[in-house]
């Protein structure tokens, strides 16, 4: 029997790229398009060397028509092809609203499921650095509204290109949802070619006190806080949800059931974010249960400013997600949470720098 | 003969077809919008001569008559109207989704604009994989109003796609006429032309002619020189949706209105159709669609509703 391979170390970037790499070479039917996918930039590296294995038949530049792109995507599923539409920037995404809500979502459902509809849309997702109010969106808030949708935020490399793979390999339109702040995060990823089933979460971290439900990039950020708070005598689960459509609701009740409180984090306006969400979904799951916190860290109500200094607060990161859970123990001031700030401050600090 | 006889059977069919609905429309057990398209079945007629099996077609709100030309199942669009689980859609979608996968009529949509890209898409398709077939895309003069048709217009000629834009300009967006949507001199088919795609223009009420038109066209397109575009000039006899008349609402002049009703393609056909033998072939045709008719809606009143759970469990693939 051949050993294993050793687990190699790849970004996130590096991931993706992989996986869709894979997924073109098992499967013909898998074609790439988008803005830059064949520019020198290569979509942050994640299209790199596609064209020059696949040809430009099956990796090509468009024109800049996000509604029409995102319904050629629909035709071309019908006619059994498995797209792949990568943006670059979410915000544009927005553009596609209709082609995404009432052809993609529904193209199956509507016509009393005579069709599949196999396709996948990358939205990446600008952070910080001035990107401001049109650049630093995400939707998937908007989208765990829309049935017939499938919405997945990786936080690390191995998840990102298995969920990739499985993306593309999964008869419905999946929204594949990618925080650039975080493209560059460097984890192991096995030589396999294991799939994560989409809608299931993943314990990333073990603890009694308290939960903390996050995705993406609020994964490694609560992990951080996590590390910072064991220093303060509180033991944190991390469950990373891997995707907001389908939510693993199971997996977080199995977590509320043996902590003390939970709280949720999300990269969203607070009002009506999936966040928001979550939290109602959790207590009408456990109405009984008595004497838990529960907590939601999120955006503020307001756009994305452009001035560094305006957004220095405007995200939840290991700052406030330790003192959310410090105050939720009523522990400030105490002599553990100094334990946990120090350790806090030594968490390895590593900030997205622009540009772009 | 046959042409003129083809033509003849398939615009009095769905002539016929949509007089039934509208006949029953009252009887509120069709309960979802219908858009007819009594009075601009020509263009239907000449696709339903062209397109071929294995191609594609992508409609409208207004699909019935596109539907049945594809060659998609009577019964199973009538009971779609009743909102029956025999309807080709299940019920869920009426008379503004209809689909039938094994004719390739691959959708129709509510939307204006909507499907536009979906057929080009399914171009798309083809040429990828390169099934020798056609996509056509049916759509309305005032889809020609929203952006998607411009961004998919030109994708299909920056990429020669397969794809034969198929425009029903009946001159009404619902009671809005050409007037205040777009400038006297800018022609759908010029439009579609300078953006490269080969485009041309015919009067839609003219059977005959529309297939001489869409023969050539479809021959073009399926030769590999890009996309195509037909303008039909044509005329929706009834309202914009729904079973009646509305020229009481005095939208459309009584002149427009006398002029479109001279012109009416199944009377104008008709008149080629007056030989003893043509008046037999007619008639018989008629009572066979009569039986057909008759046994369809009979069928979709007898069937049952979807279930909720039938609804919801066929929204993802499993």
């Amino acid at each position: 029997m051949p050993s294993e391979p050793e687990p190699r170390n790849l970004s996130i970037a590096e991931a993706i790229r992989e996986g869709t790499a894979e997924a073109m070479r098992e499967n013909e039917s898998v074609i790439l398009y988008g803005l830059g996918v064949n520019d020198p930039g290569r979509v942050f590296g994640t299209t790199a060397g596609l064209v020059e294995e696949f040809g430009k038949e099956r990796v090509f530049e468009v024109p800049t028509s996000e509604n029409a792109l995102t319904g050629i995507a629909v035709g071309a599923a019908l006619g059994g092809l498995r797209p792949i539409v990568t943006h670059q920037r979410a915000d544009f995404f927005y553009l596609a609203m209709d082609q995404l809500v009432n052809s993609a979502a529904k193209w199956r459902y509507m016509y009393g499921g005579q069709f599949t509809v196999p396709l996948v849309f990358r939205l990446i997702v600008g952070k910080g650095w001035g990107q401001g109010p049109t650049h630093s969106q995400t939707m998937h808030s908007w989208l765990v509204n829309v049935p017939g949708l499938k919405v997945v935020c990786p936080s690390n490399s191995s998840d990102a290109k298995r969920l990739m793979k499985a993306s593309i390999e999964d008869d419905n339109p999946v929204v594949f949802i990618e925080d650039r702040s975080i493209h560059g995060e460097v984890s192991k990823v096995l030589a396999d070619d294991r799939r994560t089933v989409l809608g299931k979460a993943r314990v990333a971290r073990d603890g009694v006190d308290v939960s903390i439900f996050a995705v993406g990039a609020l994964v490694p950020e609560a992990l951080k806080a996590a590390h910072a708070l064991d220093a303060a005598g509180v033991s944190s689960e991390v469950i990373d949800l891997r995707t907001v459509k389908p939510i693993d609701l199971d997996a977080l009740l199995v977590s509320v059931d043996k902590t003390r409180g939970f709280l949720v984090l999300d990269n969203a306006h607070s009002s009506g974010s999936f966040g928001e969400n979550l939290v109602g979904r959790i207590n009408s799951a456990r109405p009984s249960r008595s004497g838990g916190f529960f907590r939601l860290l999120a955006w503020p109500d307001f756009p994305q400013p452009t001035s560094a200094g305006a957004m220095s607060t405007y995200y939840p990161d290991k700052q406030k997600i330790f003192s959310e859970v410090i105050e939720a123990f009523g522990l400030e001031g105490s002599k553990e949470s100094e334990a946990g700030r120090i350790a806090l401050g030594e968490a390895a600090q590593k900030d997205y720098a622009g540009p772009f | 003969m046959s042409e003129i006889r083809d033509l003849f059977r398939q615009m009095l069919r769905i002539r016929m077809v949509e007089e039934a609905i509208a006949d029953r429309y009252k009887e509120q057990e069709m309960r979802c919008p219908v858009h007819l398209s009594i009075g601009q079945e020509g263009p239907a007629a000449a696709f339903s001569l062209v397109a071929s099996k294995r191609d594609y077609a992508v409609s409208t709100h207004r699909a019935h008559a596109h539907y049945l030309a594809k060659g998609g199942d009577l019964k199973a669009m009538v009971a779609e109207l009743y909102g029956k689980v025999t309807g080709c859609s299940k019920g869920i979608g009426g008379s503004m989704h209809l689909a039938d996968k094994a004719v390739g009529f691959m959708g129709s949509s509510a939307i204006v604009g909507n499907s536009i890209p979906v057929g080009v898409g399914l171009g798309l398709s083809i040429q990828i994989r390169q099934t020798n077939a056609l996509s056509w895309v049916f759509l309305g003069d005032a889809a020609t109003e929203e952006g998607v048709y411009y961004e998919s217009v030109n994708f299909s000629v920056l990429k020669k796609l397969p794809v034969l834009f198929m425009c029903e300009n009946n001159g009404f967006s619902v009671y809005s006429d050409e007037s205040v949507r777009r400038p006297p001199n800018q022609k759908i088919f010029e439009v579609a032309e300078f953006l490269g795609c080969k485009a041309t223009q015919v009067d839609g009420n003219n059977p005959t002619e529309s297939h001489r038109v869409v023969s050539e066209m479809a021959d073009y397109v399926r030769s590999g020189g890009g996309p195509g575009l037909i303008e039909f000039h044509t005329f929706r006899l009834r309202e914009h949706c729904g079973p009646n008349f509305d020229d009481h609402l005095d939208y459309r002049s009584p002149e427009y209105l006398a002029r479109w009703r001279d012109s009416d393609p199944i009377s104008l056909l008709g008149e080629q159709l007056q030989s003893a033998s043509d008046a037999a072939w007619a008639s018989s045709v008629r009572e066979a669609i009569e039986v057909e008719i008759d046994d369809a809606f009979a069928a979709a009143a007898a069937a049952r509703y979807p279930t909720s759970e039938e609804c919801a469990e066929v929204l993802y693939a499993k």
